[in-house]
């Protein structure tokens, strides 16, 4: 239906926020909602990319995970020969890849792109179009990859660096097909970065400004400006890597005048705000879900907010602490440490205003929540072994050990994957109309919480120890109780992970029907039918505060006289 | 309130236990491995700051978290607090994050001398016992102190060996096993032929990356009563730290301390066993070309 534009239209940046009109999708004609398998292949709705996005990812997140077991079942006992040096390599590399490439980054784009239109009142996100070419080019990146598993997958790390990814040392061509997924993936992450960022500049809804964004759109946006300045970098890097591995040009090669280090810098000057942009959207989600729970708002809006945005940019400052064992003269080496201490700082703003929203509210223990907590507590962890190794002398100790392997894992898997599985439950009844099984969450998380410490605590000790990362295998008597402590643990995680599967599926058919707002959730989102129609809103709602569905169940209260607030202690759904 | 009193008593008393337990026993799986140099030891001391302060926050915000989720649990009849921030608060977490990170940053760059720089030998270039020197700073790694004996090693990686050149006239390589006088400064060169490799040996102290087209410094000294009673070695282990293809894994590095006037020995002995094991070459080569009485055909310049 076409939208009529208000007359003032013409001086919109006159006008006070709140007030400004929104660029609106005009409808020529009305259609029937498209379904049926071909629409999949067709779609441009926002809600349906982001189930794409959303399923692609649980594909690869399983792949990478079997990839791991069975680096963790080769590490399992001493001089193990389950797998060869070569395939332990592959194993390695492709399991890097793919959780950094293939899953984290694009979860987070699935999970924004179903859910930031609806946070902030759009019917969709600014350019449809562009959007589904976002995920398959995202998807023919994943296939690129995993082609070469029928020929020779990569082998030199998922950081490649170089002189072993040059073509005299990996002469296989999965080097070529790690160059290209990164290329499609990354397009595909820019083209949807951008995207997000003119979908939140301008098609909030009326009433929406800066200060009542919801959080996790907040680190959406800032998560998409570091992809613009993280990825386009790294498209750069493995351009100049492809160029000297098959046209001559001797970019990384110390012998023709090239430099190995350049490598290194130009690749972490991606690689470290990429951690942030695996991360911020994980405390997106905690900010989102624990007032929901606490029935608290959250606390420090503007110092979280802000947080975000330190983050971002200091974690463009602290690239070269991967590289304090190299050739640096040390006064790198310290403003490289200093600059990684100050980001210390926002991320426990971050963490201490969490536990200040908890603190004095009424705490439904659902699973959503349990994972954020346990997310928090995990990333806690990594947060201060990270203290570690930002000091260098500390790190030439720690460096390229199991300490690390430990250490990326809390703060990687700790945010990221904690809060992908919370934001799943959460965010579940939204997307299918039903809930998921409440105690088989329960119990994933349980075995989720503890498959991860078992398996990822005990490696501190490994790298304490002395044992160094990519090794395929090891005589030290010391170590072999914690590996094998380590591979118990990880075959814990994946059950786990199989649970949660295993919920899905059956709650897509069977799960309790939810309704529009099973949680009482505080953002726009909830105010649509669960699942929401293509358009998403008939009436997009004025927003008066950061929580504008605690505002629209209060009128209602007061129009009708029926309670609409959650009285605790009382179940919330029938799950 | 009283309540808390033991468990604050307890924590300071398991910090103490902590800090005081014989680091070595715990070296490995809590604290990186030491006593065998000086800067392994610096890297101790900076560790055991860090995980004392690490140990104080975790338990302060952890306990938070839980003692929050527990106590605040929802119950029947509970209203939660509707509070939206506290600007003081935020303030005063910002600071007190703040202040930790400084005194770990002045801690850092005080023992930093200990670690970054070599210190003096404890014996001269002839093996006699010297008083100690004072330890000599500086912003990037300097010689040893003057007029301090020291011994430097330029130790190259390659797939998959360490490979090490000594000083002097005869320049001896070896591969592998590294053989040290004990109480000597050994300064090392690291370089790399093919690609990245890195270097160490977790007693001594940190590692160093072997890039080509680089040369890294590290040093390490051996304290002198380092080797056991009634034995004339002591051996540290070590293997590459830095992924350099499909057998990283095995590659080893060991340095071997040895009493100065056994490692004399040993250098003599090294060097003319390789001497003759050249001599023996250039024997049976020159036997072969005898008997035939020219160059193989095939064979390159020998």
């Amino acid at each position: 239906m076409a939208t009529t534009q208000r007359p003032e239209t013409t001086e919109r940046t006159e006008l006070p926020i709140a007030r400004r009109p929104r660029p609106h999708i005009i409808a020529h004609a009305v259609e029937r909602e498209r379904t049926g398998f071909t629409s999949w292949f067709t779609t441009t709705d926002h809600k349906k990319i982001g189930i794409l996005y959303l399923y692609t990812v649980l594909v690869f997140f399983v792949l990478g995970g079997v990839e791991a077991l069975l680096m963790r079942i080769q590490l399992g006992a001493p001089d193990n020969t389950f797998v060869s040096p070569e395939t332990y390599n592959q194993l390695f590399t492709m399991h890097g890849t793919t959780m950094i490439f293939l899953v984290i980054v694009p979860v987070w784009a699935g999970f924004a792109n179903y859910l930031l239109p609806l946070m902030i009142g759009a019917r969709d996100v600014a350019f449809p179009r562009l959007n589904a070419w976002s995920y398959w080019m995202f998807l023919f990146g994943g296939l690129a990859l995993y082609g070469s598993f029928f020929f020779s997958p990569p082998e030199a790390g998922w950081f490649s660096y170089v002189p072993l990814s040059a073509k005299e040392y990996t002469p296989s061509n999965g080097q070529e097909a790690w160059i290209y997924m990164v290329h499609l993936t990354g397009l595909a992450s820019i083209i949807g970065a951008i995207n997000f960022i003119a979908t939140i500049h301008n098609m909030r809804a009326p009433g929406m400004g800066w200060g009542r964004m919801p959080l996790f759109v907040w680190t959406i946006l800032i998560y998409a400006y570091l992809i613009i300045l993280a990825l386009t970098s790294l498209a750069a890097t493995v351009t100049m890597l492809l160029l000297d591995r098959n046209f001559g040009t001797e970019f990384f090669d110390p012998s023709e005048g090239g430099s190995a280090l350049l490598w290194q810098h130009l690749f972490w000057f991606f690689g470290h705000p990429e951690v942030y942009i695996l991360v911020l959207p994980a405390f997106g989600v905690f900010s989102e879900i624990l007032p929901v729970f606490a029935r608290k708002p959250i606390f420090g809006y503007k110092a979280i907010a802000a947080a975000t945005a330190g983050i971002a940019f200091l974690g463009m400052l602290v690239w070269a602490h991967h590289m304090f064992a190299t050739p640096m003269s040390t006064v790198v080496l310290a403003f490289f440490m200093l600059s990684s201490f100050l980001i210390a700082v926002p991320t426990g703003v971050k963490i201490f205003n969490w536990v200040a929203t908890l603190w004095r509210g009424t705490i439904e223990w659902r699973v959503p929540l349990l994972f954020c907590v346990g997310g928090i507590a995990t990333f806690l962890m990594g947060g201060i072994t990270g203290i570690f190794l930002a000091v260098f002398p500390v790190d030439w100790q720690l460096h390229d050990t199991y300490f690390v392997v430990a250490h990326f894992h809390y703060t990687a898997f700790g945010a990221s994957a904690f809060a992908m599985v919370a934001a799943l439950y959460y965010w579940f009844p939204k997307m299918t109309g039903r809930l998921m099984s409440e105690n088989v969450g329960k119990v994933s998380f349980v075995l989720f919480f503890v498959g991860f410490h078992l398996t990822f605590l005990i490696q501190h000790s490994a790298g304490l120890d002395g044992m160094p990362r990519r090794i395929y295998e090891y005589a030290e008597e010391d170590w072999t109780i914690m590996n094998l402590i380590s591979t118990i643990g990880a075959f814990m995680l994946a059950l786990s992970v199989l649970l949660t599967v295993i919920n899905v599926v059956r709650s897509l058919k069977r799960g309790a029907i939810a309704g529009p707002d099973p949680w009482k959730g505080n953002t726009l989102e909830w105010f649509t039918p669960s699942p929401p129609p293509e358009n998403n809103f008939d009436l997009v709602p004025r927003v008066r505060s950061v929580e504008p569905m605690k505002d629209i169940r209060r009128q209602i209260e007061r129009q009708t006289g029926v309670p609409q607030r959650f009285e605790a202690g009382k179940p919330m759904v029938r799950a | 309130m009283p309540k808390k009193a033991p468990f604050m008593r307890g924590l300071i008393l398991a910090l103490a236990v902590l800090a005081a337990a014989p680091a070595a026993a715990l070296a490995g799986p809590i604290f990186p491995e030491t006593d065998g140099s000086p800067n392994a030891d610096g890297i101790r001391t900076l560790y055991l700051l860090i995980f004392i302060l690490a140990w104080i926050v975790f338990l302060g915000v952890a306990g938070a978290l839980v003692w929050a989720l527990v106590k605040y649990r929802a119950r029947k009849g509970a209203v939660a607090a509707q509070i939206h921030g506290n600007t003081r608060l935020e303030i005063g977490w910002t600071v007190g994050a703040f202040l930790i990170l400084i005194f770990i940053t002045a801690f850092t760059f005080i023992t930093l001398p200990e670690i970054k720089n070599p210190s003096a030998s404890d014996i001269d270039e002839n093996g006699n016992p010297v008083a100690s020197a004072a330890v000599y700073a500086s912003t990037d790694q300097p010689d040893p102190p003057e007029g301090s004996a020291s011994l430097n090693i330029r130790v190259n990686g390659q797939q998959y060996v360490w490979r090490y050149r000594y000083p002097g006239e005869e320049r001896l390589l070896t591969y592998t096993d590294m053989v040290v006088p004990v109480g000597m400064t050994v300064t090392l060169d690291v370089t790399a032929d093919d690609v990245v490799h890195s270097w160490w040996i977790p007693k001594l102290g940190g590692k160093m990356d072997a890039v080509p087209g680089y040369t890294n410094k590290t040093w390490f000294k051996i304290p002198e009563d380092a080797i056991p009673e009634g034995e004339d070695r002591v051996v540290y282990d070590g293997q590459c730290a830095e992924l350099c293809g499909r057998n990283h894994a095995n590659m080893y590095a060991r340095v071997i301390g040895m009493r100065f006037d056994d490692y004399q020995a040993w250098y003599e002995q090294t060097v003319r066993d390789v001497e003759t094991a050249r001599e023996e070459a250039a024997q049976t080569r020159e036997d072969i070309e005898g008997t035939t009485g020219e160059q193989p055909a095939t064979g390159e310049q020998p």
